[in-house]
């Protein structure tokens, strides 16, 4: 059974729906991209299944209905949310950050340790341990907002453009330590991105949304070698 | 010289009462960006609550507790039951719902407990401590107890997880609600935290003002422009503008203008701290520039 | 909090052959119709009541300008009116001028208070003025008693004053009288207020207050319509002072504390925000229902008036007036809809 599996979402701002009838799973430990252009209705999906804005349709994580469920719960159940803009508590330091985002769990030894962890990932963030995070670079953010997320011990994590912004060393960096996350500690990711190439080096399954509707979707390889899909977001 | 240190030194104990007001207005601005009008009502009610339990014949200090706990309670139950509506709305209404606050609060307290004017004990003795010549022992304890208060809910802040979700709850609502914060009892919790402090500066400002409705019109003031000079937006800004108020309101009343003109003191320095440093001596810039 | 400008500037339809427009000016002169007619039905006492009606429309009028129009928000507006009353009462005790003379003067006084205090109000805005201005209604009674112009004011006990008698040997009584010389006042207000919200420096005025940036690239000049709408504002709760002095005959500290604010803008939110005839509502609803929940409650007045205030926040927040404009609006489009929307017919 997928972990998270989404039927028919219809979701949107106010008067008129941004996603129209979206179905799409993420399977239990795998990866899933959602492609799509400016506007196609990305960011959208992912505040519709954290419960950031009025939702219609199912929305199943691990078989419980989470469609009416508030962000905050959702997020108690172990989704992490990595939005875009990153979220960043910029007045807090970076450690403080890292806190809140374990702040649903009560176990102090495993925090820390997770926080070791995290460090090790990432050693820029423990160099820049006691700094305000509005003095953190584009990159460290980013970093630390997927940090600030995993300290959440999250069983799904929702990526809003990670890529975006970002210098591709730096991205690299991220992208490499995903799959690390992915491979070792068993944690399934949605991604949504605009840059294609990337997401589909990463992702298992992909889906391709336009204007709100789900166009296209299968395993990457099925994707990548789609004429349309080719032509339209990988530019070869 | 002697008399000028007890203006000093009474001022400072003023300026503490201030300094505690002023700390709820800001707990309460950092969260909601609203400024609580009927933040000196609460503490007049809640002065009221000890004064009926020691009244009672219930113990200074347990009174203290219980009234400390109940303004926590009830300042919790006013956000969550009459600002959460209109959280969103236009400011104008949330003015006017604090207004009906204040009135409300101080029409309750004159019908339950009349406008006659009475006295309130203080916890300390009598004599001057350590037979010192220029500050009362009320005055040194409602500096100790205001230090008291601070220190404490720094330590809060900074170093329990719940201070740390309030902290962010305030900065970024929907950052916080993706980490699984509650933001909406965090915002419960600030309020009753606010109302608590409140009681605090009620409870020892009433041994000098004396207990009435409209004891806290002044004091509300004073605490307005100690927010404002130590930066609406910072909490040990508002606790040193508290002491500094306290002092050159003091010393003003006593060497330059007099006391009849108190209220146009702190008029004169909220607008003029707006005017000139509108973020206050440690705030961040919050004025409009259109 | 929508501008009455665009409900009551529909096209005008008409109605049983009439247009709508002069439909209106029927209504509003009935309704002017029975004001001059209401102090001769009713006992003196009422006639003084509904006297401080109308001053308080003037007020809330003003303060509307301000708040309701300009998004400024006030809550010194007492303070302004206490300007007046004691510019009058000055003026009439201390130099003996007549009473009518003294409207104008207080008028300009406050309106020169008034453009002044809207300077530093330029850089504040919503809670930290509705604070700096909150700080002048509480410090006014104070400034009022104080000693060095108690020779002016009268300090603690103010100042009394003698009650004008009606003139041209018109057999009317005093308060009949004085009552027909603030209608006229009002309606000269009101007509002067109208003119100057539904032109240019009406939308002016609400386009700094729903769009500054936009209105300041459109070329308003923000700084200047903002203090101004401060100073014009000021100018009507100054004539209303005096009027209220002259109609009171008696001004001293107390009758101008916070409170007095704090009823303003009561007045302003419960008749309605940004709108003209808000202002009786909110008068009407000022002067009568503080008796009113006096009857309810003899212990506290002032709590059920706060209950008041919440209930219309959360249950009408365009007030009595954004009511009564939805209502009509409702009647108009159910049952007159072949009329106001013809092409609709087919």
């Amino acid at each position: 059974m997928a972990l998270l599996e989404v039927t028919g979402l219809h979701a949107g701002y106010g008067a008129a729906d941004v996603l129209r009838g979206v179905s799409f799973a993420v399977e239990q430990g795998g990866i899933t991209a959602v492609l799509g252009a400016n506007g196609a209705g990305k960011t959208t999906l992912l505040r519709a299944v954290s419960g950031m804005l009025g939702r219609r349709g199912s929305i199943r994580f691990d078989g419980q209905p989470i469609e009416k469920t508030a962000t905050e719960d959702i997020a108690r159940l172990g989704v992490a949310h990595v939005p875009d803009g990153r979220g960043t508590f910029l007045d807090l330091t970076t450690e403080e950050n890292l806190r809140i985002g374990a702040y649903t769990r009560k176990d102090r030894t495993t925090v820390a340790q997770d926080l070791e962890r995290v460090f090790t990932y990432f050693p820029r963030l423990k160099e820049r341990r006691q700094q305000q995070a509005g003095t953190l670079s584009g990159g460290e953010q980013q970093m630390l907002a997927v940090s600030r997320a995993l300290m959440l011990r999250p069983r799904l994590l929702l990526l809003d453009e990670p890529s975006f912004g970002l210098a591709p060393l730096v991205v690299q960096d991220i992208f490499g330590i995903l799959r690390a996350i992915n491979a070792e500690q068993g944690v399934s990711v949605l991604l949504v991105e605009q840059n294609a190439g990337l997401a589909l080096d990463l992702a298992d399954n992909a889906y391709v949304l336009e204007t709100g509707q789900v166009v296209m979707s299968g395993t990457t390889e099925a994707v990548r070698s789609d004429e349309a899909v080719r032509r339209a977001y990988l530019g070869y | 010289m002697e008399a000028f240190l007890h203006q000093v030194f009474s001022g400072l104990a003023t300026g503490g009462i201030y300094a505690s007001l002023a700390l709820a207005l800001v707990m309460i601005y950092q969260s909601t960006n609203h400024i609580n009008f009927a933040q000196g009502e609460m503490a007049m009610f809640s002065t009221y609550l000890a004064w009926s339990m020691i009244n009672g014949g219930m113990p200074y200090w347990w009174a203290f507790l219980l009234t400390v706990l109940v303004s926590f309670v009830v300042g919790a139950a006013i956000e969550r039951i009459i600002i959460r509506p209109v959280e969103d709305a236009p400011v104008l209404s949330v003015v006017t719902v604090f207004i009906a606050l204040l009135v409300i609060f101080n029409s309750v307290a004159g019908w339950i407990f009349t406008y006659t004017i009475k006295t309130f004990p203080s916890p300390f003795p009598e004599q001057p401590l350590f037979g010192n010549r220029y500050i009362s022992s009320h005055e040194l304890g409602s500096i100790a107890v205001t230090l008291l208060v601070l220190v404490a809910l720094y330590l809060f802040f900074r170093f329990t997880p719940l201070g740390l979700a309030m902290r962010a709850a305030a900065q970024n609502p929907l950052s916080s609600r993706l980490a699984g914060i509650r933001v909406g009892s965090m915002l419960a919790l600030g309020w009753g935290l606010a109302a608590a402090v409140g009681a605090v500066a009620g409870l020892l400002v009433a041994p000098i003002v004396y207990l009435e409705p409209n004891m806290m019109a002044g004091v509300l003031l004073y605490a307005f422009a100690a927010a404002l000079v130590g930066g609406i937006d910072n909490p040990f800004g508002a606790v040193l503008g508290g002491f500094m108020v306290g002092v050159l309101e003091n010393l003003i009343g006593a060497y330059v203008i007099g006391t009849e003109l108190k209220l146009t003191v702190a008029l004169v320095l909220i607008v003029g701290v707006l005017l000139f440093k509108p973020s206050g001596m440690f705030g961040k810039v919050f004025v409009s520039r259109v | 909090m929508n501008s009455a400008v665009a409900a009551d500037d529909v096209m005008a339809p008409r109605y049983a052959g009439v247009s709508l427009r002069a439909w209106r000016a029927i209504g509003l002169a009935a309704l002017l119709a029975g004001a001059v007619a209401l102090p001769f039905l009713v006992s003196n006492y009422r006639v003084f009541q509904f006297n401080l009606v109308l001053i308080y429309a003037i007020v809330l009028l003003g303060l509307n300008i301000l708040t309701g129009y300009n998004g400024q928000i006030s809550l010194g507006h007492g303070a302004f009116y206490a300007i007046g009353a004691y510019a009058a009462a000055i003026l009439m005790d201390q130099f003996g001028w007549p009473y009518w003379t003294t409207l104008p003067v207080a008028g300009l006084v406050c309106f020169v208070f008034g453009f002044l205090f809207g300077l530093p109000a330029l850089r504040l805005r919503g809670h930290y003025l509705a604070l700096a201005t909150f700080a002048l209604a509480v410090a006014m009674p104070q400034i009022l008693k104080y000693k060095h112009i108690e020779q002016w004011t009268g300090g603690v006990q103010g100042i009394v004053i003698v009650k004008p008698e009606a003139p041209f040997g018109l057999k009317i009584t005093a308060d009949q009288w004085l009552y027909l010389f603030t209608l006229a006042i009002l309606v000269l207000m009101f007509a002067l207020g109208w003119n100057l919200l539904r032109g240019r420096v009406g939308r002016a005025l609400v386009a700094i207050r729903d769009h500054p940036v936009a209105a300041e690239a459109m070329g308003v000049h923000g700084a200047l319509y903002k203090t101004l709408a401060f100073g014009v504002s000021a100018l009507y709760a100054g004539v209303a002072g005096a009027l209220g002095a002259i109609v009171v005959q008696f001004v001293a500290p107390d009758s101008f504390t916070a409170g007095l604010s704090i009823n303003f803008l009561i007045g302003i939110v419960i008749g309605g925000v940004a709108s003209i005839s808000g202002a009786f509502y909110g008068a009407l609803f000022i002067q009568f229902v503080p008796n009113f929940a006096d009857q309810i409650s003899k212990a506290a007045p002032w709590a059920i008036y706060g209950v008041f205030l919440l209930a219309f926040v959360y249950l009408m927040p365009a007030g009595v007036a954004g009511f009564v404009r939805l209502a009509w609006m409702r009647m108009r489009a159910a049952r007159h809809r072949p009329v106001t929307h013809p092409h609709r017919e087919k």
